[in-house]
């Protein structure tokens, strides 16, 4: 077959237009961290999720592990129900707690995990028994309220 | 007073039929097209040489906007991170800003006023000066010949001119941010890798760009083709091209964008 310079010019566009594209997925995109196919899914019900978000990170000691897949209301037992993917390098033991955290003060919201002390570990569909709401800033500033007039009583 | 308003309705009446007309032969159009598109499979050269000139003939205004609207979305987005002392996120306003919008739209837009224009003047003249009845004579079917390949080129080139031209900003907000400024590299690129999503953002704005292409091109054939033979048809079908697919490129972004970034 004859090459032609249009030949040329079109597989210069079309190197150009693939490497961009692999630039793109490879250095700006997160191609490489934890991606959604590897890992294992776990479940917790939580009684206040704040302002949990899917695709938030699940964090261990700071490091991600995994990642939120998706956030569902339990009618029957009118809890919040999280579904987690971990990343199939990481076990956790059975007895590991889930609490809701945010970065910094005014940063996401994620899932951290502490682990137990069990021997057996997590497998694909349990459930984290142990788990930590979100902390609501209404609630809290209402409780310290009404312990302040709580003390305020007391002391007259 | 009766009779001016009898005209004013007649006219409103002719522009609304005219338009519906108008649509459903574009649908047709782009039905015949698509319909007749075997030979640009089986014939790649065509489709190549229509690859080579609409997509790569426009790398350079691609390059070198792709990387001014980089330098320029560093420069003005560092100034507004700084002031919440969030400077380090650059990296991520910078990609997502090209990724999801900037990098399909600036680039579509720039694809219908260099290729597009180029393709409805190139079959305007081919209608204007019967060279597509000739064909017809010869027993050649001028939408599998000339316009599908012109069509399929558009599509193929349009996703890759995306991709080029958001690289490029990325790469043009580092130079910015990173070379002169000065923001912390690790953080720029780290933060810009935890916060695009491959899926989510990337694929996305590539389906984008695909769709923009469709769009673009089909405006522009349609519009050539359905031009009227003179040199003034000609020179309003490449007007209408122009504006049109401009419109069409923002109007199909906002309901692309609605469909896609929305929910989560």
């Amino acid at each position: 077959m004859k090459r032609t310079t249009v030949d040329l010019w079109v597989g210069v566009f079309v190197t150009a237009g693939l490497a961009a594209l692999l630039t793109l997925a490879l250095k700006v995109g997160n191609a490489t961290s934890v991606s959604a196919s590897d890992g294992y899914i776990v479940f917790g019900q939580f009684e206040n999720i704040g302002g949990l978000k899917p695709r938030a990170p699940v964090k261990s000691a700071g490091v991600v592990v995994g990642r939120i897949m998706s956030i569902a209301f339990d009618d029957q037992r009118f809890t919040a129900r999280v579904t987690m993917r971990i990343d199939k390098r990481y076990r956790f033991p059975k007895d590991t707690s889930a609490s809701i955290l945010t970065s910094g003060l005014l940063g996401e919201q994620y899932v951290g995990l502490d682990a137990g002390g069990d021997t057996t570990n997590l497998k694909e569909g349990d459930e984290v028994k142990l788990t930590q709401s979100a902390v609501v800033l209404e609630k809290l500033i209402g409780q310290f309220l009404y312990g302040k007039a709580a003390d305020g009583g007391a002391k007259k | 007073m009766i009779a001016a308003l009898d005209r004013g309705l007649r006219q409103v009446g002719h522009i609304v039929i005219d338009a519906i007309w108008k649509l459903g032969a574009a649908s047709r159009f782009s039905w015949l097209v698509l319909a007749r598109s075997s030979e640009s499979v089986r014939r790649p050269q065509l489709t190549l040489n229509e690859i080579f000139f609409t997509g790569a003939l426009s790398l350079i205004i691609i390059i070198v906007s792709g990387l001014f609207v980089g330098l320029v979305l560093g420069l003005q987005g560092y100034e507004t991170l700084k002031r919440y002392g969030s400077a380090e996120a650059l990296g991520t306003l910078v990609a997502l800003a090209l990724v999801r919008e900037l990098g399909p739209v600036v680039s579509a837009l720039l694809f219908a006023s260099r290729a597009g224009s180029a393709i409805t003047a190139k079959i305007g003249i081919m209608k204007a000066t019967e060279q597509l009845s000739a064909m017809e004579m010869m027993a050649v079917d001028p939408f599998a010949r000339v316009l599908s390949p012109i069509f399929w080129g558009g599509v193929i080139s349009m996703p890759l001119l995306a991709a080029i031209f958001s690289a490029l900003g990325v790469f043009g907000g580092y130079l910015i941010g990173v070379v002169i400024i000065g923001v912390d590299s690790g953080a720029f690129w780290s933060q810009m890798q935890a916060n695009v999503d491959l899926r989510e953002d990337i694929l996305n704005g590539i389906i984008k760009s695909a769709v923009f292409g469709v769009a673009v091109t089909l405006i522009a054939l349609f519009e050539g083709y359905d031009a009227p033979p003179t040199a003034e048809g000609v020179s309003y079908a490449v007007t209408r091209t122009v504006v049109t697919s401009a419109l069409a490129v923002l109007a199909l972004d906002f309901v692309l964008t609605s469909f896609m970034f929305t929910g989560v």
